[in-house]
């Protein structure tokens, strides 16, 4: 309903909300047609968007990248989403699929709350968000039976990285808390060194991944082993009717996977010894 | 002469040592925040948690640094104290992970697991730590009147080490070498600089 009475807004760009977050400043504003997320004002990069004439649709191709992970394990079980932002992944995997039990661990409860407010996120019996560092919820979830079919890592943004999240052994852990056929999709960064740093450390734990670039980079990884290609595409055929609504084009998806490996093999692995990803990422 | 060159270095290392201890204290819990980050991570109440232990540890350090200089307070004892700084340090390289674990695994609430993990592996260090500025302020001061200044400069210098430490940590070690690699690398200035001040042999008006 607040997405109706948003409809008759000004085309042009308004401030809908500011905060001051134990973590961050959250502004959520809209610009015609969008609604947007962002972190620190004027000069923090959009989070999160959403099109007020068309919620459905997926606004940035990172996040259509991200549902490049359902070609990879296309009838998920049990979810588990780290990082919420604007709730937009969550709200796409509740759509495709009405029966999915998605987890969402988020650190800063103001987040959730703004998601809730502004863009239409949703708890339920089957979604629960709990406000908790990520790194500290997949520990605790490894001490439980719950295991994962599929992980969604979005924790990052250019302005700052949780270091002790992009190591060997969060990432070990990650592997720990996924089910054998279980798929983990990672925004992590396009440019600056800490590609290499990042793309050397996800090899070292989880072998061979599939590397999607745009302006964000998603690796996309299946716990006992890559498909190939003709299995992507017959996914992706399956999936097709259930994507398009979201905004997501076949063919533009598939044509994001390559396994080509394009850094130095012998970069550093990023440990819990060793992470220094902000001043990595800061050329 | 030789005892004549290595006297006159005794006011200079009592400043090292206090500045050195600044840097110390700084960079262990730049670290510690390192450390506590995988089991209880990077919250606001996590570097809470840190700073209280630290702040607190230090103020009793300084309380039970003032107590010890009133007996027979000496270049030598500093050195002593520098080194049981550094080598209760040593159970973080040894033990931190295990400690951590077990912290992990009956505390549920990252704060208060933070909290305990944080005391256990850098109080006593810390304590020890606080005891070096009012001790080497002791060995400073001559006059009565010239007290406040060396307190001064003591504290100009030992704050400026904590500021080079805190810099030094997170802005250049971190990018250069392994944590363990750098709580070793610590560990061993203290000693070095410990054992260099117990050389000396109580002056005559200590």
């Amino acid at each position: 309903m607040g997405l109706l009475i948003m409809c008759g807004a000004p085309a042009h760009s308004e401030i809908l909300h500011t905060e001051k977050s134990l973590y961050r400043n959250i502004e959520v504003y809209s610009d015609d047609e969008l609604r947007c997320l962002r972190f620190g004002r004027y000069t923090g990069t959009r989070q999160s968007c959403i099109n007020l004439s068309n919620p459905d649709n997926l606004e940035f191709n990172y996040t259509r990248m991200m549902m490049g992970a359902l070609y990879l394990n296309p009838n998920p079980q049990h979810a588990l989403i780290i990082g919420l932002g604007g709730g937009t992944l969550p709200t796409a995997l509740r759509k495709l699929y009405p029966g999915l039990q998605i987890d969402v661990a988020e650190i800063d409860s103001a987040v959730v709350r703004v998601a809730r407010q502004y863009f239409g996120f949703t708890t339920s019996q089957l979604t629960h968000a709990t406000e908790a560092d990520g790194r500290v919820f997949v520990k605790r979830a490894l001490t439980q039976p719950v295991r994962y079919d599929l992980i969604m890592l979005d924790a990052f943004d250019q302005e700052y990285i949780p270091e002790h999240m992009l190591t060997r052994e969060f990432l070990t852990e990650i592997r720990g808390l996924m089910t054998d056929q279980g798929v983990l999709a990672a925004n992590t960064f396009s440019s600056s060194r800490l590609y290499n740093y990042e793309s050397v450390t996800y090899q070292n734990v989880f072998g061979d991944f599939f590397n999607l670039k745009d302006s964000n980079r998603v690796i996309l990884i299946r716990r006992n082993g890559l498909p190939d290609m003709a299995e992507v595409r017959r996914n992706a055929a399956a999936l097709e009717a259930r994507l398009k609504p979201l905004g997501v084009q076949n063919e533009w998806l598939l044509s994001k996977f390559s396994n080509v490996k394009d850094w130095p093999a012998n970069t550093r692995v990023l440990t819990d010894q060793y992470s220094p990803a902000n001043l990595l990422n800061s050329k | 002469m030789g005892t004549f060159s290595l006297s006159s270095l005794r006011k200079p290392l009592v400043f090292v040592l206090a500045g050195w201890s600044g840097f110390y204290v700084m960079a262990i819990e730049l670290l510690s925040g390192r450390i506590l980050a995988p089991s209880f991570g990077n919250s606001i109440y996590v570097w809470g948690g840190v700073i209280t232990i630290f702040m607190l540890a230090l103020s009793i350090g300084y309380l039970i640094g003032g107590h010890l200089s009133v007996h027979a307070p000496s270049l030598r004892r500093l050195g002593l104290i520098l080194m049981a700084a550094a080598l209760t340090t040593l159970p973080v390289i040894i033990w931190s992970d295990a400690l951590i674990d077990m912290v992990f695994t009956r505390v549920s609430d990252p704060r208060y697991g933070s909290l305990l993990a944080s005391s256990a592996l850098f109080f006593l260090p810390t304590v020890i730590s606080g005891c070096v500025s009012p001790y080497a302020i002791r060995l400073l001061v001559t006059q009565l009147q010239a007290s406040g200044q060396s307190a001064g400069k003591l504290y100009f210098v030992s704050t400026f080490g904590s500021a080079a430490g805190t810099i030094g940590t997170s802005f250049y070690l971190v990018l250069l070498f392994e944590i363990n690699q750098i709580f070793t690398t610590l560990i061993l200035i203290s000693l070095l600089l410990g054992s260099f001040a117990i050389l000396f042999k109580p002056a005559c008006h200590e």
